[in-house]
Order: C-alpha cells, then structure tokens, then sequence
C-alpha cells in the first residue's frame, strides 16, 4: 500500500512536471525548423535566429524592455527590502497593516485592474501637475509596484530567519543602529536581494498586460511586440525568440534559486560552526 | 537603544508605504471616480466629475449610466459569470493535479526537494505570454498533440481544440498549476510526520490517517493555492484573447476591448470597478490566511 501509493505520487509529480515542460521543449526544437511551415520538419537550421537580428522593431523593443527591467527591478528592491526591514523589525507602527495588504494584494490582484487603474492615475496626474508623461517612467512605476510586493516577501523571510544577536552584539561594541544593519544584516540578507532582483527583472520583462496600458501609444516593450504578432499565430521567427526569452528566463532563475540555495547552506553551516564552539 | 530606532524609523517604513499608497491604493479611487464619468471627445477622453466651476465652486456631474449600461447589456454579465464559473473548474483540476504534486515533493528526500522546487518555480517564472503560445503550438489543428494522435493511429480527423473553452480550461491549468503547487508544498513541508506515525500506531490505515490528519491541516494551503490560481484566473486576458474563441468571452477581455476597442474609459472603469466588488471577498480570505500562515 505504501510503496504503491509512492509510485502513484511520483507518477503524478513527473506527469505534472512533463506537461509544465513539453509545450516549452517543443517550442525550442520548431525554433531550428528549417521549414517556414510551422507543422512540416524542414531540417536543422538556424535561420530565423540570423533574421531576430535584421528585425529593428524587435531590437527597440527589447532595449526599452531591458530598461525598464533594470530601472523597475532596481527601485523594487530598494522599496522591498524597506518593507521587509519595516514589517519585520518594528512589531507595531502606523501603517503596518496597510502596509502589509498592499504588499500582498498585487500578487493576486488581477493585471488588467492594476493596468487599467494605474493608468487612470497617470492621466490624472498630468491633468493636475504636469507628470509623469505615459512612455518609460510610467511603465517603470507601474513594473516597481508590483515587483516590490516579491521582493518584499523574498527577503522577509530571510530577515525573518536572521539572527538578531549578531547585530545586538555590534550596536552593544557601539555601532550606530544603521551601521551594523548595513555591515551585519545586510551581508546576511543578500543572496535574497540578488535573488529578487533577478526574479524582478524576469517579471518585468515579461510583462504585457499592465504595461499595454500604462505605455501610451508612443512606447511598445517587447511583450507587446511579441503579443501583436502571437495574435496573428504560430510563426518560425517568434518561436526563435520565444526560445531565446525562455533561455536567458530560465538563467536568471537557476542562478537566483542558486543564490538562495547557497545562502541556505552557508547559514546551516555557520550556524553548525558557531553551536560546536 | 529604541529610541535610537525612532527617527530613522519613518525613513524605512514611509518610502515604501507612501510610493505603494500613490501608485497602487489611490488609483482605485480615480478608477471610482473616472467610473461616474461620461466618455467625451476630447484627451483624456472623459467628462470631469468633479471640477472647479466659473464661481469657484466644486462641481459633481457624477453619472451612473456606465453602471446602468453593465446592467442592461446582458454581454457583462454573461461575461463575469463565464469568468467564474471556468475560473472556478480551473482551480478545482489545478487542486486535483497539484496535490499529489505538491505531497510527492514534501515526501521527497530533504535533498532533491530544492531541485523539484526549482523545477517547478521555472516555467512559473518564465514568461506567461511566450508559454500560452507554447501552449498552442501543442494544441493547434496541425499542432503536436495531433500530429502525435494521427501518427499513433489514434484519431482520424484532428481534435479542434483551438478557439474552444476547452483550450481556455487547458491554458488556465497549463499556467497556473505552480501556484497552486507552492503554497500546497510550503504547507504540507511543515506537517508533523510524528502526528501520521501516533496514527499509524494507533491503528490507522494510511489512508485514514490521510483524511484525518493530512487533509485538514493542509487547508490553509489548499486556500492559498486555491486563491492564488482563482483569482488572476477570473481576470484572465492572454488566455481567453489567444486560445478562446469569440464565445468565450472572459471580463478581462471584455475591459480590454472596452478600452483598446471601444476607446470607453468610463465604461471600462466601472468593469474594473464591478470586477474589484466580486473580488473583495476572495481577497480577504486569500490575505487572512497569508497572515495566519506568516505568523504561524
């Protein structure tokens, strides 16, 4: 009974695991198609590869995509790691369930309604002061909104998990507040903020949804690029990209959950250290 | 030493407090107001419902004819209940599918329960849009799966899944199985292996020991995955635009045509609003829960 009810889950996990993978397996090997005809195998070639390269519109909208990645990924781990700090340090302060809802609500909160109600706030905003015009800052904005709410709880849990003693012990040697943050915690508390900017600057790549419509007619980022030409079917080109997307996604992840992983280990073992001394 | 803490305090907590405040909570406020106006010809396209007129006074010309409107044509309704109801199934196959996925892991050895973890983080991270397309180039008339049929021998005609509700159901599970693996996993991990072995000793089946003990203390998972697949599913767009059809029409659609289609801010608002009311309550749980489990 219990061996097999194992092999049942095991071959339930597996099964779920092949069908995460084969759509994305499949993709990757069309994208070496020699043939245009996306059903008809033509041969190993990588053409359409050669032509990403010749497309200009493809290449702009990646440049803005890969700016606003950086730009949002780098302020939402500034804002995060703040609201992490805030949130795990001070148990009470004013603020801290609005604080808390808003750092849990993007997560589920449906893309089209933060796009749709971000955008009305810029709009707004224009009418009343002047700024921000809709093109890369707005984006920016709307991109750090919703990555501050992952790196929030990525590096809550680390500082949730640090030893507040070590710190205690540097401010009690006399280091400023802020200074043994920065020289203890915050060496502790970094394979987390690397992480998340990773994961933030996946996420903003990918983005479709809220930046179509906070980016004015002026701006396209490459997902919706990408989108205007999905909308239209299955094409070789698309699938070169798709695969480069997938490619250069999946590094940021593996060295992300590397990161992690590492930092786990190294604390367990630093940890095993300090108890046998 | 606390009060040391004091003033800086506010440096930490209000940059991030009052960017979230301006850039996330107060935009429902103008989408509730911008909800009351009426569309004009003009940038941006909508009337002011709240303006300063010749004598300096505050004007409301606040107008509920976009609701009105949600309520007569019989496409926003048909819409939010379409939403539901194919948000609803998808979360429940998620749940069938996730659960032993999520429990194989947390029975897993110790050490290549990263790895599994990872494994299943990747595509939840990796772009939504790009795998949706994925997702068609199987499910296409000459797509694989067909090919793959037809070859075996075993159809004769390829399976129209395209353009279907089916393929919505298909795209939904497709993308947010992670979601509802994570949670499950994160509280499944945490359960006491002693409590299944005093059950075991006591004389209960594996089984009965799964329903009695497993399965209630895995609820407060099952709710977070449950919300975490439920809610970004009813306000879908990629899936219902690239893999429904025109009758499958979900609201995320519907205030998407609404705003590129029809260029109708205020109509859209209100959608947005109406939609926000359904959701409030799934929210709320999904937000309760998430604090139990931090606190506990």
């Amino acid at each position: 009974m219990e061996r097999r009810s194992s092999a049942m889950l095991n071959s339930a996990l597996f099964g779920g695991i092949a069908i995460l993978y084969l759509p994305i397996a499949v993709l990757i090997a069309y994208s070496f198609n020699a043939s245009p005809l996306v059903n008809v195998w033509g041969g190993f070639s990588t053409e359409w590869y050669g032509q990403l390269l010749h497309n200009r519109q493809l290449l702009e909208a990646a440049l803005l995509s890969l700016e606003v990645a950086v730009a949002a990924s780098s302020g939402a781990v500034l804002l995060g790691t703040l609201a992490a700090t805030a949130l795990v340090r001070f148990a009470r302060f004013p603020g801290r369930l609005l604080l808390t809802g808003m750092v849990n609500a993007p997560l589920v909160m449906p893309e089209i309604i933060t796009g749709i109600t971000q955008l009305l706030l810029f709009v707004s905003m224009v009418q009343l002061i002047g700024w921000p015009h809709r093109g890369f800052t707005t984006i920016v904005i709307a991109h750090v909104t919703f990555c501050t709410a992952y790196v929030t709880i990525t590096v809550q849990s680390r500082l949730a998990a640090a030893d507040r003693s070590l710190e205690e012990a540097a401010m009690d040697l006399g280091a400023s507040p802020a200074r043994a943050f920065i020289d203890i915690t915050l060496p502790i508390i970094a394979p987390a903020i690397i992480s998340s900017w990773l994961l933030c600057f996946t996420l903003s790549l990918d983005d479709l949804v809220i930046s179509s419509f906070v980016a004015g007619p002026g701006a396209s980022t490459l997902p919706m690029v990408i989108y205007s030409k999905v909308k239209l079917g299955v094409s070789p080109d698309i699938n070169a990209l798709a695969s480069l997307i997938v490619c250069a996604v999946g590094v940021c992840i593996v060295s992300a959950g590397y990161l992690m992983a590492r930092g786990d280990r190294r604390r367990a073992l630093e940890t095993q250290l300090a108890a046998r001394q | 030493m606390k009060s040391t803490w004091r003033p800086g305090r506010w440096l930490i907590i209000l940059p991030p407090l009052l960017f979230l405040a301006l850039f996330f909570l107060i935009p429902f406020a103008f989408a509730f107001k911008i909800s009351f106006a009426e569309t004009a010809p003009r940038v941006p396209p909508f009337t002011d419902v709240l303006s300063f007129g010749a004598d300096h006074h505050l004007h409301l010309a606040a107008s509920l004819g976009n609701y009105r409107y949600l309520i007569s044509d019989e496409v926003y309704g048909v819409a939010y209940l379409y939403s539901l109801r194919t948000a609803f199934f998808s979360t429940l196959i998620c749940l069938a599918l996730g659960y032993p996925m999520a429990y194989a892991i947390a029975r897993a050895p110790k050490s290549s329960q990263g790895l599994l973890l990872l494994i299943i983080m990747l595509p939840f991270w990796t772009s939504f849009l790009l795998r949706v397309y994925a997702l068609e180039g199987i499910i296409r008339d000459n797509g694989f799966l067909n090919t793959a049929l037809l070859h075996l021998g075993l159809i004769s005609q390829p399976l129209h899944i395209m353009r279907t509700s089916l393929a919505v159901y298909l795209g939904i599970i497709y993308s947010y199985l992670p979601f509802m693996v994570l949670p499950l996993f994160a509280t499944l991990e945490k359960l006491d292996p002693t409590l299944l072995e005093a059950a075991a000793d006591l004389g209960s089946t594996p089984r009965r020991a799964f329903v009695d003990i497993t399965l209630p203390l895995s609820v407060p998972g099952v709710i977070a995955g449950s919300m975490l697949v439920f809610i970004p599913a009813v306000g879908e767009f990629v899936i219902p635009s690239l893999l429904g059809g025109p009758n499958n029409l979900m609201i995320g659609r519907v205030l998407w045509d609404e705003f590129f289609g029809n260029h109708d801010w205020p109509v859209a608002s209100a959608v947005a609003i109406a939609f926000l009311l359904l959701l409030v309550g799934p929210i709320a749980i999904y937000q309760y829960y998430n604090v139990r489990q931090l606190e506990a």
